[in-house]
């Protein structure tokens, strides 16, 4: 099992990193720190396709010369997956973080704990 | 109705009646500060494998605690652990559940509130300490569930993977004919799999839009007027050195956008990537020579106009091309040559839109996080 | 290829469309624009239900040019249909009934927006119900994630950015499971399409290959759609994402957002995973004891919660896990059980938010049990839409929870182990749903106690105005409403009141001022319950038919 997981040494990472980032969006307090570890997830997600899409002595595939065979390239949807994830990425983060920046303004605090008391103690609906 | 009985206010009928009515919970008999627990939020699900009263109780005294604090207007964010004595009365009064405010009560309240509360603060850390353990073991439980299925995954860089099938094989050996596009990883994001890429410039357009509704400031009230004003008084200003290297740098880095956006069928990039270059050289050019001048040619209005006309374009396009596609017509938009600038159809233009839409959506997170508007 | 076929594709890209187009329209004008995308989808997803039923069979629609292993598709048939259908209906009704207070929660400037986000929230709906690709899945979740936190947060006031950054975060956990099961499948199996990926998982199941792997991907998966519909352990954002948005919000995000994933894991299980697989590997067992969970622990916090739209909220919880013990019973007929409780709950639990905003316009603008005392005399309509939501989650007969209920225990009939913990969770549930349900109904038909209590209640709010107006309105009302000496005994409140408040609605409709839309909401909301509860036969039959289908 360990000399497989040496074989896959990217996904392996790539896991790893998804458990911290994981962990740390379920249990940070802070906010800032729970969207890091959000890009950490996705982050990781990614590197996990892309390490899928790679074949051992292949090129991008980008055709070159007019060659269109298929043992030439490597594998171009997991490409094309993490593309579309960066997006989606990118977009929550900036979603979070505004909401973020709205919390901190009324709630001088970016620890959610102290957050949810605070609106809790002043507003009660 | 018949005579009371004298503890009519303590029988069970009247505390139904009251719980009927809402006045108290008669179940817990406690207050209504007390009574649920879910506001704990997601850490009490780092619990959730035990169930404990004991835990619960911790919990209780770090949630009463952390409303202590809240009480205090300028307490310390990050001051969970300090253990300083409180020394405000008013404090004990606000722990306690009902308003008795009797003067000569208040001093046996007040230490009793400080023992209480050094209790609570040996609580609080013994919960913090045991909350830190749970949650590093957390993370390892998922970690190894993980490796333990990527020890059964196919092996990395193997050319005989499953994921190495018919489809990416079709993609290879047919996409420069079907799609018209040197580049696969866009022919098969923009033509063969446009769905999804569709989805994608919608997940940003409603992103964006999430945005506008959380930072753009409509009615500047007093303060935020004043805040805002502030964060711009200590931007710096006519920075020499910031410009004249922004007027080498911007048309470089526009041109370089463009490039990309518009050899995206051709050579890496694309409009994603291109789009974001093209936002990053707006941004830079923003911060060199401030609002007045960026808004000269980009303000709201063009960049809602550009959004719109860019993604109705993508949509109608797309649509025709599904359209025909499902009901097994010609689509009858040539290809071109492959390898030419103009060619591979619908995929040129559709870059240009998505493109147009990044670099309009970057620019505007960058001014609504900067001043509230574009 | 016939036009009806196409009517999924269209339908997903006008409400898209739509939504596109309301960022440069003026408020009004978004609201028509929204209002006409919702019926033209909904008519169209009528017509798609019957050219599927006519035909008796489902179909795939290329988007694009390129068949099934390499082009996205979408897929539709009997239950898509009828589940695209019953969502139409649902969304229009909930934005037509909380119209009065959508313009007055959200600022002026910011009203197309958020009929932005009630179009591409359609449009996601919509395809995570026609998906017939994982990753399309995946796009559209993440939409349906954002345009949901934006209905949330789009009040701006109160504690809906508390409730939002939760709901977010709770979301982006269950995003990142599944998209991590999502690689992982496709690692094993190389395909993004389902109904290729579920050939490629049956040749895995029959060579012996990756059974730790497709394990760990079903448990990931399942694990990440649970926590965005809200299954019970994962629950702690619902009541105050629910409880604190905008009443249409709150409508939709439990009526249909919840509902989107719970089909789409239900589509999963049956068009990739395989539903013999998924019973096989005893996950189901897992959800099954989570459902049970939910449906207790979501009706003792009910019971316990004093702001009633938090409890409503926690009601749901219950009912979600009442779907996810339908689903863990692993037979067919649980399945049939666990979808119809999905129309029922969207159905009822809508119009419980939505007359629940009637009530507490005449309550002063409070959400408490001693404030909404007697509120169903002060608005009868609002009463009754309440009373017959709160029945038929109770299960009293001729509604549709009644019927899911018969569901639910007929077909714990069939899986012997499961059937005596099916039968008790859900004589249990219904009681303690009763005990919540029915306090509030009774509070809802009590007599306001005393005058000075009354004040109290409306005049600690601050404007004396509204309160004074209020009070006068509630006097009429007492006065109207003379012969109802609802007053002695509990037990008696109860049954005068259903029997009663029928005539006592149609006395007070002239004197009480309610909005066309709110009044149009309710009465549809009623005639969909009744409809499900009294027509149920052909809907389960084509539920059973859409089901079959599926494989």
């Amino acid at each position: 099992m360990a000399a497989h997981l040496l074989y896959n040494i990217e996904e392996t990472v790539a896991v790893v990193l998804f458990g911290i980032g994981f962990t740390m969006l379920l249990l940070h307090r802070n906010l800032i720190k729970k969207i890091m570890g959000m890009n950490i997830m996705d982050t990781a997600v990614y590197l996990f396709l892309a390490a899928k899409g790679y074949i051992r002595g292949r090129m991008v595939p980008i055709v070159v010369d007019g060659i269109t065979d298929a043992e030439a390239y490597i594998n171009p949807v997991p490409s094309g997956l993490v593309l579309t994830g960066i997006v989606v990425s990118v977009s929550t983060t900036a979603l979070m973080l505004a909401l973020t920046i709205r919390l901190y303004e009324r709630y001088h605090s970016l620890d959610l704990d102290q957050i949810l008391m605070q609106a809790k103690k002043e507003e009660p609906s | 109705m018949s005579r009371r009985r004298d503890n009519y206010e303590n029988s069970r009928w009247r505390k139904f009646e009251r719980w009927l009515d809402g006045e108290i919970d008669p179940l817990s008999a406690k207050g209504i500060e007390t009574v649920v627990p879910d506001s704990s939020s997601a850490q009490n699900q780092a619990g959730t494998g035990l169930s404990g009263g004991a835990v619960q109780d911790l919990a209780q005294a770090y949630l009463q605690n952390l409303e202590a604090k809240a009480e205090r207007p300028d307490s310390d964010f990050n001051g969970y652990m300090e253990t300083e004595p409180r020394e405000s009365g008013q404090m004990a009064i606000q722990l306690k559940e009902d308003g008795q405010t009797e003067p000569e009560l208040w001093k046996v309240e007040e230490t009793d509130q400080k023992r209480q509360k050094e209790r609570e603060e040996r609580g609080i850390r013994i919960y913090r300490r045991f909350y830190q353990i749970m949650s590093v073991l957390l993370c390892m439980g998922i970690i190894l569930v993980l490796l333990w299925t990527i020890a059964y995954l196919p092996i990395f860089g193997n050319a005989g993977n499953p994921d190495n099938n018919e489809v990416s094989a079709r993609y290879i050996e047919q996409g420069l004919k079907e799609t018209g596009a040197v580049n696969i990883v866009t022919g098969m994001i923009l033509d063969y799999r446009a769905f999804d890429t569709f989805g994608e410039s919608c997940v940003l357009f409603i992103a964006s839009c999430c945005v506008l509704v959380l930072l753009r400031t409509d009615h500047h009230s007093q303060e935020e007027t004043d805040s805002s004003l502030s964060d711009r008084m200590y931007e710096p200003k006519n920075d020499m050195i910031l410009q004249k290297c922004a007027c080498v740098l911007v048309p470089v880095i526009l041109v370089f956008g463009i490039y990309m956006i518009l050899n995206g069928h051709l050579s890496p990039g694309g409009g994603f990537s291109g789009g974001a270059v093209l936002g990053s050289g707006l941004i830079l050019y923003l911060n060199a020579f401030g609002f007045a001048k960026t808004e000269r040619f980009f303000n709201a209005k063009v960049y809602r106009r550009v959004t719109v006309s860019a993604l109705t374009f993508y949509c109608l396009a797309k649509s025709y091309s599904f359209f025909t596609g499902a009901n097994h017509l010609e689509s009858g938009i040539p290809l071109g040559t492959p390898g030419a600038i103009i060619s591979s159809g619908l995929i040129l233009p559709l870059n240009i839109c998505v493109g147009l839409v990044v670099a309009c959506t970057m620019y505007a997170f960058y001014t609504l996080f900067r001043k509230g508007g574009i | 290829m016939t036009l009806v076929q196409n009517f999924p594709f269209f339908s997903i890209i006008i409400a898209m469309f739509s939504g596109i187009l309301s960022s440069v329209l003026n408020s009004r004008q978004a609201r028509n624009v929204s209002l006409a995308a919702i019926l033209i989808t909904t008519a169209m997803s009528g017509a798609v239900l019957g050219y599927c039923l006519g035909t008796g069979e489902s179909y795939t629609y290329m988007m694009g040019h390129f068949p099934a292993p390499w082009g996205n598709e979408i897929r539709a048939g009997v239950l898509e249909g009828l589940t695209a259908l019953l969502f139409g209906i649902v969304m229009l009704l909930s934005v037509v009934g909380g119209m009065k207070h959508t313009f007055e929660d959200v600022e002026a400037s910011k009203i197309n927006l958020f009929f932005i986000m009630i179009d591409l929230m359609l449009s996601s709906l919509l395809a995570l119900i026609y998906t017939n690709d994982l990753f399309t899945a995946y796009v559209f979740v993440e939409i349906n994630t954002i345009a949901g936190c934006g209905l949330i947060m789009i009040r701006q006031k109160g504690r809906s950015f508390g409730a939002a950054i939760r709901y977010m975060i709770m979301s982006q956990l269950g995003s990142g499971l599944f998209l991590i099961g999502l690689t992982l499948l496709y690692d094993v199996t190389g395909h993004l399409l389902m109904s290729p990926a579920k050939e490629a998982v049956a040749a895995i199941e029959a060579a012996g290959n990756y059974e730790i792997p497709m394990l760990v991907i079903l448990a990931v998966i399942s694990v990440g759609l649970a926590i965005k519909s809200g299954l019970y352990p994962f629950h702690s954002w619902i009541p105050d994402t629910y409880g604190y948005a905008t009443p249409t919000a709150s409508a939709i995000l439990s009526g249909l957002v919840s509902k989107g994933y719970l089909f789409l894991l239900i589509k999963i299980f049956y068009r990739v995973l395989g539903q013999e697989n998924v019973i096989a590997s005893r996950i189901v067992n897992v959800l099954f004891l989570f459902g049970l969970a939910g449906m207790i622990m979501g009706s003792v916090h009910a019971i316990l919660e004093w702001d009633t739209r938090r409890m409503i909220a926690y009601s749901s919880v219950a009912q979600i896990g009442y779907i996810y013990m339908g689903i863990g019973l692993g037979t067919q007929a649980g399945m049939v059980a666990a979808v119809f409780h999905m129309f029922t709950h969207s159905a009822t639990k809508a119009l419980l938010f939505i007359s629940a905003v009637g009530l507490y316009e005449v309550s002063g603008g409070k959400k408490d049990f001693v404030s909404l005392r007697g509120a169903g005399n002060r608005n009868p309509l609002a009463g009754v839409g309440f009373t017959v939501g709160a029945l038929s989650m109770v299960g009293f007969p001729m509604l549709s929870g009644f019927i899911s209920k018969l569901l639910f225990a007929t077909s714990a009939l069939q899986s012997p182990h499961k059937m005596m913990f099916t039968i008790i969770g859900l004589a249990v549930s219904t009681i303690l749903n009763a005990v919540y349900f029915l306090r509030l109904v009774i509070t809802l038909y009590a007599r306001p106690k005393k005058k000075e209590s009354l004040r109290e209640a409306y005049g600690s709010e601050g404007d004396a105005r509204e309160a004074g107006k209020q009070e006068e309105r509630v006097k009429k009302a007492c006065e109207s409403e003379g012969d109802a000496r609802a007053g002695k005994e509990v037990g008696n409140r109860k049954e005068t009141n259903e029997a009663g408040n029928e005539n006592a609605a149609g006395e007070q409709l002239g004197k009480q001022h309610i909005s066309w839309g709110l009044g149009t909401a309710i009465c549809g909301f009623i005639l969909l319950n009744l409809f499900l509860g009294m027509m149920s036969q052909p809907v389960v039959q084509a539920i059973a038919n859409g089901l079959a289908m599926f494989d």
